[in-house]
């Protein structure tokens, strides 16, 4: 099992890692005892994502995956960032391990649940 | 920088010394052991003083010894090749017990022993320290018991079970049931009762502990080339003189038709030096060293990283292991970080890499799930240095502390 440049540099560096205090919604997927859990908190302004934080607790890959979909749905619209897949993250991180591949859906389904939680609003 | 090695449970480096009794044994020696004439003569002597230096070391009889390629093999050998030979005679639904921290290359043989519908098993939970206790094995033994197969140490946290205790429990039911038929009227006793036979997986005790078949009790042991400075893909079985194996490998009738194969001369020969090499006072002095630096390096992360729990108990472990739970964070991303500072650890063990699941040993030992997850194997080895312990007591902290800030809160884990 390898993993890319690219997901190495996002577990190196994450972008958008930390919390938003006072933030419009937040969607969190996985569980402790499976070894994966991700936050994400977003801040919406006018339809769009205005700012994008996570938290995430598991492997080097769901680190990478989590910060390079917080790259991917910044700036875009609700509808835009709702429609990320899990191959357009497996894309941009060059490739995942395919025991890995979890992970990045596990990512889209935290930040899907955000964007629920804040139209349930 | 030079990176640094803490994953001798994995595999070690193969010793200098080694390596040159080694290498006369691919150009220039290279006869097939096989063979009547003077080139395969030549083999079949090197591969019978490396069968005497392992039959020395265990004190037991050269023809007691059994090559393949690991242990692997070697519990595969001694699991089917036991059940198979009984079954193949008649024995109905023979029953065995092993253990719950067993590595899979013992575990998964059994299982399917049991999905096939040929067996019947127990497994013995561990305790909080990852050690069975002989007393719940012996009570685990039926009338219908053929096999208790029980692992001297355990891979992931180092524990070392009471295979002596377990061995003697063994033996003495199997004298008490010999003697109780023989004291039975010929009229009224059945069959001569069913001995119960003894395995131990020493993979990971060879290089620590005292290996000899005759002081532990044990009728197969299954030992590993690699993990004691030697070459890797060879291994060997000890099989009591008696104890009959059906073969699982067919073909040139090798190793007294227990296992074919043409054999890794080279290998065994790399083999036969390693184990050559642990003589009582260079293991008396390897594991003094190595149990320093694990101290020393224990110790430490102790003191430096909030939160850490040392899953390895000290004492009643191998010196080699420092099996460490840094709850909140999980065990991959340590790896990963610590791999990319130049430091190679894992996270249980290396076979378990490939699978997302919580070990079920730490699991075993009543350790939540939870943090379960959050396991890294220090694994230290006799050229280690103090040097090196120093330099990854400074690189683990910040590793931890910046993992920590990535993930989120978490109230499961307190």
């Amino acid at each position: 099992m390898i993993y890319t440049d690219k997901v190495i540099e996002h577990f190196k560096n994450p972008h958008n890692q930390g919390v938003i205090k006072n933030a419009d919604a937040i969607g969190e997927k996985g569980n402790v005892g499976c070894g994966d859990l991700m936050k994400i908190y977003l801040k919406i302004k006018d339809d769009k994502i205005a700012d994008i934080k996570f938290e995430t607790f598991g492997c080097a890959a769901a680190i990478a995956v989590t910060s390079a979909m917080t790259d991917l749905a910044k700036s875009q619209k609700l509808e835009d960032a709702m429609a990320i897949t899990k191959d357009d993250v497996v894309k941009s991180l060059g490739d995942l391990p395919p025991s890995k591949i979890h992970c990045s859906m596990l990512g889209i389904d935290a930040l899907q649940e955000a964007i629920e939680n804040y139209k349930k609003k | 920088m030079k990176p640094i090695y803490l994953d001798h449970s994995a595999t070690t480096p193969v010793d200098k010394k080694v390596l040159e009794k080694m290498l006369p044994y691919f150009s220039d020696v290279y006869g097939n052991p096989s063979s009547l004439h003077s080139f395969g003569r030549e083999s079949v002597m090197a591969v019978d003083k490396a069968r005497k230096q392992i039959a020395d070391h265990l004190n037991c009889d050269f023809s007691e010894i059994f090559f393949t390629s690991g242990s692997t093999e070697s519990n595969n050998l001694a699991i089917f090749g036991l059940v198979n030979s009984f079954v193949a005679r008649g024995f109905k639904n023979p029953h065995i017990i092993t253990t719950e921290i067993e590595h899979p290359a013992t575990l998964e043989p059994v299982e399917r022993l049991v999905r096939d519908g040929l067996v019947e098993v127990t497994y013995i939970k561990p305790n909080k320290k990852g050690i069975v206790s002989a007393g719940d094995i012996k009570e685990a033994i039926k009338e219908n018991t053929l096999l208790v197969s029980v692992m001297h140490v355990n891979s992931e946290v180092g524990a070392i079970q009471p295979i002596r205790e377990v061995g003697k429990n063994i033996k003495k039911i199997n004298e008490r049931r010999l003697k109780d038929w023989q004291n039975t009227r010929v009229s009224e006793r059945g069959e001569k009762p069913q001995q119960i036979y003894f395995h131990t997986d020493a993979t990971q005790a060879i290089n620590y502990l005292n290996s000899d078949v005759v002081w532990n009790y044990v009728d197969m042991l299954s030992l590993s080339s690699h993990k004691i400075y030697g070459p890797k893909g060879v291994g060997a079985l000890y099989v009591k003189t008696g104890i009959p194996l059906r073969a699982v490998q067919l073909g040139g009738h090798q190793e007294m038709d227990k296992r074919s194969g043409t054999l890794n001369v080279s290998g065994i020969v790399g083999f036969g030096e390693a184990v050559a090499l642990l003589s009582k006072k260079n293991v008396e002095k390897n594991n003094k060293k190595v149990s320093k630096l694990r101290d020393m390096f224990a110790d430490g992360v102790l003191k430096s990283v909030h939160g850490a729990k040392l899953t390895t108990v000290r004492g009643e472990a191998v010196p080699s292991h420092a099996h460490f739970i840094f709850p909140g964070i999980e065990g991959e991303s340590i790896l990963i970080a610590l791999d990319l500072e130049g430091v190679a650890v894992s996270t249980g063990s290396a076979c378990a890499s490939m699978q997302l699941k919580a070990s079920s040993v730490l699991l075993a030992m009543g350790i939540k799930k939870e943090i379960a997850h959050s396991s890294i194997r220090f694994t230290f080895g006799k050229d280690n240095t103090e040097a090196e312990v120093k330099r990854v007591l400074k690189i683990l902290p910040p590793i931890i502390e910046r993992l920590h800030k990535i993930a989120p809160d978490l109230p499961e884990i307190k």
